[in-house]
């Protein structure tokens, strides 16, 4: 079972990557109830990209295990994976279990 | 369109959408039809034989041919409707999906060729009609692996139309437009929309406007019709 904390610490150093990246005055909290995509969203589609990206990156390093997020199972979720830093992170537990 | 020899007609994918569509239009035609898919379907009549494969595995449709030769002794046409789809960026692309889309797409398509026309040579005469899409010449964002799947399948029928013309086969390929069907049922309605506006005429495509093209494509007269690529909606 993956210690969820260290998927949300992954999942935290992503977002610091994507901040990185962002243009000025844009970021993401790291705070489960940031929201990445949808209505209320600030960033742009390629940005979840590359936070996407950037997590199965960390994934990788911290576990040692190659993950694809962003697949048919993901996209044909009820609700998607990809509101929140917190959604992010529940469905990347969900895929290393 | 009735005849006195009665046609038979093979449609891979035909447990649903477009393909089952196009089985049910040529059942009320006269035709005999032949249909595959991975699952089995609940269409029943008795001019419907249903063949449950995938269109990537070679034995299995080595099987079908046998079976199929031997129980209509003949086909003449031949519907690669079959296809898959997955929307998604490049960079998030696993290579299983890739090669999952490209099997089934391409290596789908040249297998049923390969053996449908293998058995229609001996009548000297088939129609094949493989489906592309519109996603090739608009070249969407979020679809490179499909799109290049199916410009596989237009330059294979562009150059395998030279390679069968011979024996009276013809090989054409058409490219729906979005069409209300499981394969683009993941694609957010915005994205939809602003696809059908690229189109010369703007609307989403219907299962007629599919039969009406097949329809001209495999009437004897068009056999003057080889390496086409017609797209629907003025693209």
């Amino acid at each position: 079972m993956a210690d969820q904390e260290r998927v949300q610490q992954a999942v935290y150093r992503a977002v610091d990557e994507l901040n990185k990246q962002l243009p000025k005055g844009i970021s993401v909290n790291k705070s489960p109830d940031a929201v990445l995509y949808g209505k209320t969203g600030k960033l742009e589609s390629i940005d979840v990209v590359t936070l996407i990206m950037e997590v199965e990156d960390q994934i990788k390093a911290e576990f040692g295990t190659s993950i694809t997020i962003a697949d048919d199972r993901a996209m044909s979720r009820e609700n998607s994976p990809f509101l929140t830093v917190g959604t992010l992170t529940d469905y990347v537990a969900e895929l290393l279990n | 369109m009735s005849q006195l020899v009665e046609q038979v007609v093979l449609i891979t994918g035909a447990r649903k959408g477009i393909g089952r569509s196009l089985a049910e239009h040529y059942l009320g035609h006269g035709y005999s039809v032949v249909g595959c898919s991975r699952k089995d379907s609940d269409l029943r009549h008795e001019r419907y034989h249903h063949y449950c494969l995938s269109v990537t595995d070679e034995t299995s449709i080595k099987s079908m041919f046998a079976d199929l030769a031997n129980r209509n002794g003949r086909l003449d046409v031949l519907i690669n409707n079959a296809g898959i789809a997955s929307m998604n960026h490049v960079l998030l692309t696993s290579v299983d999906k890739a090669r999952e889309i490209l099997d089934t797409n391409f290596i789908g398509t040249f297998l049923m060729c390969r053996e449908a026309a293998r058995l229609m040579k001996k009548n000297q005469f088939g129609r094949i009609v493989n489906v592309a899409s519109v996603a090739t010449p608009l070249k969407l964002e979020g679809e490179a692996v499909y799109a290049a799947s199916k410009a596989a399948v237009i330059s294979f029928t562009q150059v395998v139309a030279k390679e069968l013309a011979s024996f009276g086969i013809t090989v054409n390929a058409i490219g729906p437009t979005p069409i209300d069907t499981d394969l683009i049922k993941s694609v957010p309605e915005e994205k939809l929309d602003q696809l059908v506006r690229l189109q010369a005429i703007k609307r989403r495509g219907t299962f007629s406007d599919v039969t009406n093209l097949i329809d001209f494509l495999i009437r004897p007269e068009s056999d003057f019709i080889t390496g086409q690529v017609i797209f629907l909606g003025g693209v």
